[in-house]
């Protein structure tokens, strides 16, 4: 049998970009033992790809903003099927956690009178987001990770977490590998806390780097943990669609805020063309009053182009689709026509939108502040994920946390750009802390050489199928399927297919071979992302079925309206005994009074 | 059209460049063309990377002797005529093909004094700032710690003194930590004993690399030995030091 280097800690957590880190921090401050696995190198996780900024209800640039105005607004964007008291807690407790951050060195862009300044954002009613020009998941990445370095955490740079470990129903640790010498690792804890981030890497047009592949999603899942909402899969509506290698990189929905418009290919402002509903009420009629909203004119209603992201993507989708679209395959989004209207305007862009003036100006030839970009729908986040206890962040298995994208519950159908940030400072704090907790109440479980030594025999065999096919050529054709057939707009036809291709990709990711040895092996680390990918895949087409109708980010062209039975439920994937995947409704937990009055009184 | 590559293959035992080739399409950068190479011909081949937009900091490799960011130069910059070099950064020791070992640089800020506020401006725990006197800080504070300025940086690039001097980056730290209007930790000691300040001569490589364009030398760096010679060097400075360690005792 052989041996593998053991690390004990009261509280380990996966994944270090902003709820990770957060956690670690909390937990460590509580005094626990903590151990921070990082994917990547310390401070490269997708966090400091986050451009506009951290939503909470400061009220430092409207005074009429405060914690029910924020929580309406979440649970509207939400199409109300969020967890509702994630939504409450998350809405009080966000100011005090960018509050922290100052304490802690971030330096944000301030108002007239020195307090943190902020902007206008999509589905927020008054300007919310706490921000540093377009660069604010940097700033919060450092800030935690330069905070948290001082605290005697210890960082496992570069590890992958190929399997939680149990002791009959609890979870008391993880067992992975290092990128560096290839080598197994064993990690104990009281506490396991997930923070891993999204599942970008399903789809072929993406926002989201290597690391995005549904790891604590599916680690969870393969414990014995529900993931709720898979089927809420969040297209941004603006990715770079040209030149083709930068299709999918992010472009900031605070252009949009600044007063960028979208366009068509005719120079027609299509976002008047279709207001949903429940957003008549908060939206301008006239460009005039959009524009005035941007400026902060407190008695202007936001432009159409700040509407949910996933009505933004939409309408973005049928201009491409009827013909309407630009030249690669996208629409217009123009920044540069605010020259008509202030002086000065190329330096005011290059300000505010500084990494986004250099994007465009650096891969794609074009000046921003001179010329329109195109732009189009990438994937960008994923609303479903595990389950957790609104309060404790605790998941269904006794032990294991989750806490930022990989868990669920505060986005509901669509989140509202400004909402991560927060929400993984939030609840990543909440989950440090009751991990914490429970570390200190409870002592180290067993943990059974057997099962260990059964994932690492599996995550070897790519090694020896010389001949295996090639892990990069499955991923990428997984990546097309879900594009094409479980992507913005969805029918059943589609995606039973789906799910019949991805049984084949399943056989064909257990023939997959890697060459060369352990030590820093990217092919083998794409063979075992594989195996990830194919769990959250499988759940996005099973929940997307089973949700027979539209609602927020999921868009049924076979069943294209909302629908009561499905207002009051979540979609449930856990791991039957069987070992396939069950996937059932569950009624919503009955919201209170006073929050259904919160609720009422911003409508 | 189609570009050939010479990337450097090996690990800490040596290695040699391998030459590959692959179809160049619009607009694309060096670090598709790698991935390019790793799909279809080695996909062995070891390298960083994260949000391929200049954001993270993790590709940075040596393009044509360079140190650049992969995902940010475009092939279209460099001359295809002949085949184009990737390696890895020279300043740190090899892991495997272009990664390198730089656990070193987070070494050296585990030892920067954190940041220390005063206590807070309002009643409500929070302080008050003008952005007129947090632009520079904010400068500072885009770096994306892909240690480019590291790599070139002839103090630890050729001399190796890793352990008397802690590079531009983490002088750049240390400028935004002194320059924060909140901060009142005092860093000057260190510059001057640990951290080698004295050792920068201001050949300006560091800048001239940036892919944040932060003026590393002008705006960070020579403030800070401007500070040094204040306190350890002009008479009443030397004074006032020597005054404030007596009170703080």
């Amino acid at each position: 049998m052989p041996d593998y280097e053991t690390f004990e800690h009261d509280v380990l957590v996966i994944g270090a970009g902003g709820a990770g880190l957060r956690a670690a921090i909390e937990a460590s401050a509580a005094g626990a033992r903590v151990g921070l696995v990082c994917k990547s190198l310390l401070g490269k996780a997708h966090t400091v790809m986050a451009e506009g900024g951290i939503a909470a209800a400061l009220a430092n640039v409207d005074e009429r903003d405060n914690w029910k105005v924020h929580f309406a607004d979440t649970m509207r964007g939400g199409q109300y099927v969020n967890q509702w008291r994630m939504a409450e807690l998350h809405a009080k407790e966000a100011p005090d956690r960018v509050r922290e951050l100052e304490a802690w060195g971030a330096v944000f862009d301030r108002t007239k009178d020195g307090r943190i300044l902020q902007r206008h954002f999509g589905g927020h009613k008054y300007p919310r987001l706490a921000h540093v020009g377009d660069r604010t998941g940097l700033e919060m990445i450092r800030t935690l990770q330069d905070h948290g370095v001082h605290q005697g955490i210890d960082v496992h740079m570069e590890h992958t977490i190929l399997s939680l470990l149990k002791d009959g129903d609890r979870v008391v640790g993880a067992f992975g590998y290092e990128r560096e010498r290839g080598r197994f690792k064993i990690f104990g804890a009281k506490a396991v806390v997930l923070a891993t981030g999204g599942i970008g890497r399903a789809y072929k047009i993406t926002s989201n780097s290597w690391e995005y592949t549904g790891d604590g999603h599916a680690l969870a899942y393969e414990a014995g943990a529900d993931l709720i909402d898979m089927e809420f899969v969040q297209f941004h509506p603006t990715g770079m669609v040209w030149p083709p290698s930068v299709m999918g990189i992010l472009v900031t929905e605070g252009v949009r805020a600044e007063g960028g418009i979208l366009l068509n290919k005719d120079g027609k402002r299509f976002m008047f063309e279709s207001i949903p509903e429940n957003y008549q009420a908060h939206t301008a009629d006239n460009e005039e009053e959009g524009w005035r909203y941007c400026q902060g004119h407190k008695d202007a209603r936001r432009p159409p182009e700040l509407l949910t992201r996933d009505h933004v993507s939409r309408c973005i989708v049928r201009e491409i689709k009827e013909g309407r679209g630009s030249p690669h395959g996208g629409v217009y989004l123009d920044i540069s026509w605010i020259k008509q209207k202030m002086p000065n305007a190329a330096e005011h862009i290059k300000r505010k939108l500084p990494s986004m003036y250099h994007q465009f100006k650096q891969l794609a030839d074009i000046d921003i502040t001179d010329e329109p970009m195109e732009v189009g729908p990438t994937t960008h986040y994923i609303m479903g994920g595990v389950r957790v206890d609104p309060d404790t962040q605790m998941t269904r298995l006794t032990g294991l946390f989750a806490a930022g994208e990989c868990a669920a519950g505060i986005n509901g159908a669509n989140r509202l750009g400004g909402n991560s940030l927060s929400d993984l400072l939030v609840f990543g704090k909440r989950a440090g802390e009751f991990a914490a907790k429970f570390a200190r109440e409870n002592s180290q479980g067993d943990i059974s050489k057997d099962q260990v030594d059964v994932i690492a025999r599996q995550a070897l065999e790519p090694f020896d199928r010389n001949d295996g096919e090639n892990p990069y050529e499955i991923q990428k054709d997984l990546q097309e399927l879900m594009q094409d057939n479980v992507g913005i707009v969805r029918t059943e036809t589609e995606m039973q297919d789906a799910l019949k291709q991805l049984r084949q990709l399943n056989e064909r990711a257990n023939r997959a071979g890697v060459i060369g040895h352990r030590e820093y092996n990217p092919g083998w680390q794409t063979a075992l992302d594989l195996t990830n990918l194919l769990i959250v895949s499988e759940a996005i087409a099973l929940t997307a079925l089973e949700r027979e109708e539209s609602r927020g980010a999921q868009f049924r062209e076979d069943y294209p309206d909302k629908d009561e039975r499905f207002a009051k439920v979540n979609t449930i994937a856990s791991k039957a005994a069987d070992g396939s995947m069950q996937i059932r409704l569950e009624p919503l937990p009955e919201m209170p009074e006073y929050l259904k009055q919160v609720i009422e009184k911003n409508r | 059209m189609n570009v050939s590559f010479k990337i450097w293959r090996g690990d800490a035992n040596g290695g040699v460049f391998r030459d590959y080739a692959t179809e160049c399409t619009e607009g694309m950068v060096v670090l598709d063309a790698v991935h390019d190479i790793q799909r279809t011909q080695a996909p062995d081949l070891a390298c960083r990377w994260n949000c391929k937009a200049g954001k993270c900091g993790s590709c940075s490799a040596e393009v044509n002797g360079m140190p650049k960011l992969m995902c940010m130069t475009r092939l279209s910059e460099l001359p295809l005529d002949k085949p184009v070099t990737i390696e890895p950064m020279k300043a740190f020791p090899v892991i495997k093909d272009l990664t390198t070992d730089v656990s070193w640089n987070f070494r050296v800020k585990k030892k920067v004094k954190p940041f220390k506020p005063r206590a807070p401006d309002a009643p409500d725990g929070t302080w008050r700032m003008w952005q007129e006197d947090i632009d520079r800080v904010q400068e500072f504070r885009k770096c994306i710690e892909c240690f480019l300025c590291q790599d070139v940086c002839h103090v630890l690039r050729d001399h190796q003194m890793h352990d008397q001097f802690i590079g531009p980056r983490f002088l750049i730290h240390v400028a935004a930590l002194e320059m924060h209007p909140l901060d009142t930790e005092d860093r000057i000691e260190e510059l001057r004993n640990t951290q080698g300040i004295g050792y920068c001569n201001i050949t300006k490589c560091c800048t001239k690399v940036c892919p944040e364009s932060i003026q590393i030398t002008d705006n960070g760096i020579i403030p800070l030995k401007e500070r040094v010679v204040d306190d350890f060097y002009d008479p009443l400075g030397w004074f006032w030091r020597l005054l404030k360690k007596l009170l703080n005792r």
